[in-house]
């Protein structure tokens, strides 16, 4: 076969490096794709079986250790104090069903506004206008977390400009508590309960929606039958984010939240002021244990299939 | 032409910002008719028939639907329906799902639906695949699909957009013959965007031809093939050797600019037949096609020509560099405008 092809020794020839060391290297890598993939991954493996899964397991064995109260020191000694305490005591279920139900509500508000918000990105805005858009969203991700929550503590504040809108109605802004922290947080994960459901509209093509419409449906039914069912993984993914985000969060509950507590001002508390870093631990135990339910339940749907 | 027409369009033009793309057609399309818009890619043909099924407004002109002007109305009010270019098949449904979609729109209830989707399936040819989703499906079965899908909710038009394109030609050629037998059959009008000039001559009663947002010649496919009208249609419809006014004077010797299929000219060896016009010229190349060979002639006048000769009948075979003399016969001297 090599007598064949008389013009292929020329072209090689001209090739001043043949066979250097690194020219060797990666003709085995190529070779040995096992390898290849080992080396590509074994850093992020590292890093992730670190930062996440050791940290985890950590917050799971520290939950069944307990607190010397006099001296503050953890004494290892494995007993399930903190979990009856946190399953049992009647704080912690007024303070669950707090954060879970602020969860459920910051996500329903967020996709109130986020599906017709994408829709329009997605279909009805030039492209122009849609990465416009598309960078008035993420421009408020540069903005650092706490000076977002500040200035949502001053709109909400006495006198301040939810005050000055609601006036003329009669009505005066909600100031620091459940509700300022519900729109604080609302606002917060927005633009992650947006994006996704932007990104699943745009891979919906727009013959489907013409499809529908020359069939006979309406805009309604345009929805419900072909628009929803098609994006509902990006529903379910920005609902997770807005989701989970709300279960954790303590500071924005703090700046804007008056004197409400969460399962994250407790995980806080316990870690600081209380400094009982087990009974902190069983606490986060708790959104750990919602979250886990959740996905199993949108596993359920099929849904994460499409994802 | 005497009854009311399917389609009538008046003054349709339509602006995208700065460009026309489509510039005051006017048209009728008879009912029960296999109307084809043929013309290249951006002449305004798929523009005309998104207009007609309602996804575009037009800026001026109006639509109308067997007598009634549906201009302003929403696509689910008009008693058309389309097969996409893409097919349009929901990925989320089975193909009876998406069969049965628009009878569920309309609130037909499952069982009815049902029954009526698997008969437009096996209208189709497709019994059995309904439990199947769009994506286990080939090119040609989406096709399909997309086709029962529009015919189920009995539409008095239906408007096909380049439904061909995606196939490969075995398949485009089965399709076509069976689109041709189910418009027979259910008698309805079909609309028929193409940019195949041999599947619009091939498929349909009649064509119009379209060219920058306009119809340059509107015809059954025999005039439209046989009397080209404008240069553009001598060379979009089949190929022709077009020939302007000042080269027909000097070359033919014919007054006036014209137009000669390839089919029409033959390479004379002997007698040159009555009423014909010669030329004398080189063999510059030749194509083996299978029924036929091309011969590309370099005329001595300065022009370049091709002849089809069948390959059985051709008394020897033209060689590259012979000089040969070509003769058409005058009659097939088409006249151009």
């Amino acid at each position: 076969m090599t007598t064949v092809s008389p013009s292929v020794p020329d072209r090689v020839g001209a090739s001043p490096v043949r066979d250097s060391p690194a020219r060797r290297g990666s003709a085995f890598l190529y070779r040995h794709a096992k390898v290849r993939l080992a080396l590509l991954l074994s850093a992020p493996l590292f890093w992730l079986g670190l930062v996440y899964i050791a940290a985890l397991v950590a917050l799971l064995i520290t939950a069944f250790w307990t607190v010397d109260s006099f001296t503050g020191k953890i004494i290892i000694e494995w007993n399930l104090a903190n979990i009856t305490k946190v399953l049992g005591d009647a704080l912690y279920h007024t303070v669950t069903l707090r954060t879970l139900g602020t969860a459920l509500v910051v996500t329903v508000i967020d996709l109130a506004i986020a599906i017709p918000f994408a829709f329009f990105m997605a279909k009805v805005a030039s492209r122009r206008a849609q990465r416009i858009l598309v960078v008035a969203i993420l421009m408020p991700l540069w903005a650092s977390y706490l000076v977002k929550a500040y200035a949502w503590r001053s709109i909400l504040a006495q006198g301040g400009i939810l005050d000055w809108l609601f006036a003329p109605i009669g009505q005066t802004s909600p100031g620091y508590g459940l509700e300022g922290a519900v729109i604080t947080l609302a606002y917060l994960w927005l633009p992650f309960v947006i994006l996704p459901i932007y990104t699943a509209l745009e891979r919906v093509p727009d013959s489907l929606l013409e499809a529908s419409a020359d069939l006979g449906g309406k805009t309604g039914r345009t929805f419900r039958h072909v628009i929803l069912p098609l994006i509902t993984p990006g529903i379910i993914a920005g609902s997770i984010f807005s989701f989970s985000l709300t279960l954790g969060d303590y500071i924005a509950v703090k700046i804007v939240g008056g004197a409400t507590q969460m399962l994250g001002s407790l995980v806080y508390a316990n870690v600081g002021v209380a400094n009982n870093l087990p009974l902190a631990a069983a606490i986060s135990l708790i959104p750990l244990a919602i979250i886990f339910v959740y996905l199993a339940v949108v596993r359920r749907t099929g849904a994460l299939e499409n994802l | 032409m005497s009854t009311q027409p399917a389609i009538r369009l008046s003054g349709l033009t339509k602006t995208f910002g700065s460009v026309t793309a489509v510039a005051g057609v006017d048209l009728d399309i008879a009912p029960g008719e296999f109307f084809s818009m043929l013309g290249p890619s951006g002449s305004g043909k798929t523009t005309v028939l998104r207009m007609i099924a309602g996804f575009e407004t037009p800026t001026s002109g109006t639509v109308e639907l067997f007598g009634k002007d549906v201009t302003s109305d929403a696509p689910f009010d008009r008693d058309v329906n389309t097969v996409f270019q893409d097919y349009a098949l929901f990925p989320h449904m089975s193909v009876l799902e998406n069969v049965a979609y628009g009878l569920r729109v309309r609130g037909v209830g499952k069982a009815g639906r049902e029954s009526a989707a698997k008969d437009a399936l096996s209208l189709v040819r497709l019994d059995g695949y309904g439990d199947r989703k769009p994506s286990q499906l080939s090119g040609g079965q989406r096709q399909r699909v997309a086709l029962a899908r529009a015919l189920v909710v009995e539409p008095k038009v239906l408007l096909l957009d380049e439904p061909l394109g995606a196939l490969d030609l075995k398949l485009r050629e089965q399709m076509q013959v069976e689109l041709k037998e189910i418009q027979r059959r259910l008698g309805i009008t079909f609309i028929f965007v193409t940019h195949d000039q041999e599947e619009a001559l091939t498929l349909s009663d009649r064509i119009a031809v379209f060219n920058e947002g306009n119809i340059v010649q509107l015809g059954t496919a025999e005039e439209v093939y046989r009397h080209p009208k404008t240069t553009f249609v001598a060379n979009f419809v089949g190929t022709s050797a077009v020939f302007s006014a000042d080269e027909a004077k000097a070359v033919l010797g014919h007054s006036g600019a014209c137009a000669i299929r390839p089919e029409h000219l033959e390479i004379v060896r002997g007698k040159t037949p009555s009423d014909s016009v010669t030329l004398k010229g080189k063999v510059a190349e030749t194509i083996f096609l299978g029924a036929s060979t091309r011969i590309i002639v370099d005329l001595d006048a300065g022009k370049r020509v091709a002849v089809l000769e069948q390959n059985d009948l051709a008394q020897t075979e033209a060689t590259i560099g012979e000089s040969v003399t070509v003769a058409v016969h005058k009659k097939f001297l088409a006249p151009l405008t």
